[in-house]
């Protein structure tokens, strides 16, 4: 099927590459297709996340892991069902940036992962209350967090 | 909207299975003890939507593509 996208027009994408949020994202409930885009330039490590409805919808998102190694969390054991999570190898972890115009003041939200199980393409993006991870982590300044 | 009023060691019970309980007041904070079963999701509402406006920021971001590319090989 032909996809509007926000950063690369029109694209081919194959329907079973949908990733399909129940619940959709948080402030942006009501859609729930997806795809991830990854960067044409494979050196940089930032993909898309394209909504297939709104050509105009797409987050930058990123691996948390490759800027935090020790990166953990729970999946609730709902979240482990809803989405029908078997093995670890099914899952794929997200986490969105916040990019601004000066982009070394770029920022991952850790406390609100995104889930996609990679065999049946349905995912989650879930809240982490109990732990230290914030919402503005800096990447390129480590030393200084915003909380 | 169902006002209630409660002192500190009372509670109240929803659907037979939540029980919220008062387990201290003081200085203008509630402390709040809650039992339910583990598929009920409980969270602080702030972090709610913290996390909306976070993801609003995220999807509405000027960036352009060259240059988020551009930064990252410059390095």
């Amino acid at each position: 099927m032909k996809l509007s996208t926000r950063h690369f027009g029109e694209i081919e994408i194959d329907e079973s590459e949908i990733i399909y949020f129940n619940d959709g994202l948080l402030g942006f409930e009501n859609i729930k297709e997806y795809v991830v885009i990854p960067n044409p330039d494979s050196e940089v490590p930032f993909s898309w996340l394209q909504s297939v409805d709104e050509p105009g919808l797409a987050f930058v998102i990123t691996s948390p892991f490759l800027f935090i190694k020790d990166y953990e969390f729970d999946i609730p054991d709902k979240v482990v069902k809803e989405l029908e999570l078997k093995d670890h190898k099914d899952i794929i972890i997200y986490s969105i940036a916040v990019v601004p115009e000066n982009i070394e003041e770029m920022t991952l939200n850790l406390k609100g992962p995104i889930i996609v199980n990679r065999n049946n393409k349905s995912a989650k993006q879930i809240v982490l209350e109990n732990n230290e991870y914030t919402l503005k982590y800096k990447i390129f300044d480590t030393s200084k967090e915003i909380v | 909207m169902l006002i209630l009023s409660r002192k500190k060691d009372e509670s109240i019970i929803i659907d037979e299975e939540i029980e919220i309980k008062v387990i201290g007041i003081e200085e203008g904070k509630v402390k709040l003890g809650i039992s339910a079963p583990k598929n009920v999701e409980i969270h602080r509402k702030e972090v709610y939507l913290q996390i909306q406006e976070e993801n609003k920021k995220a999807a509405f971001g000027k960036l352009d593509l060259k240059d988020l590319n551009k930064f990252f090989k410059k390095d």
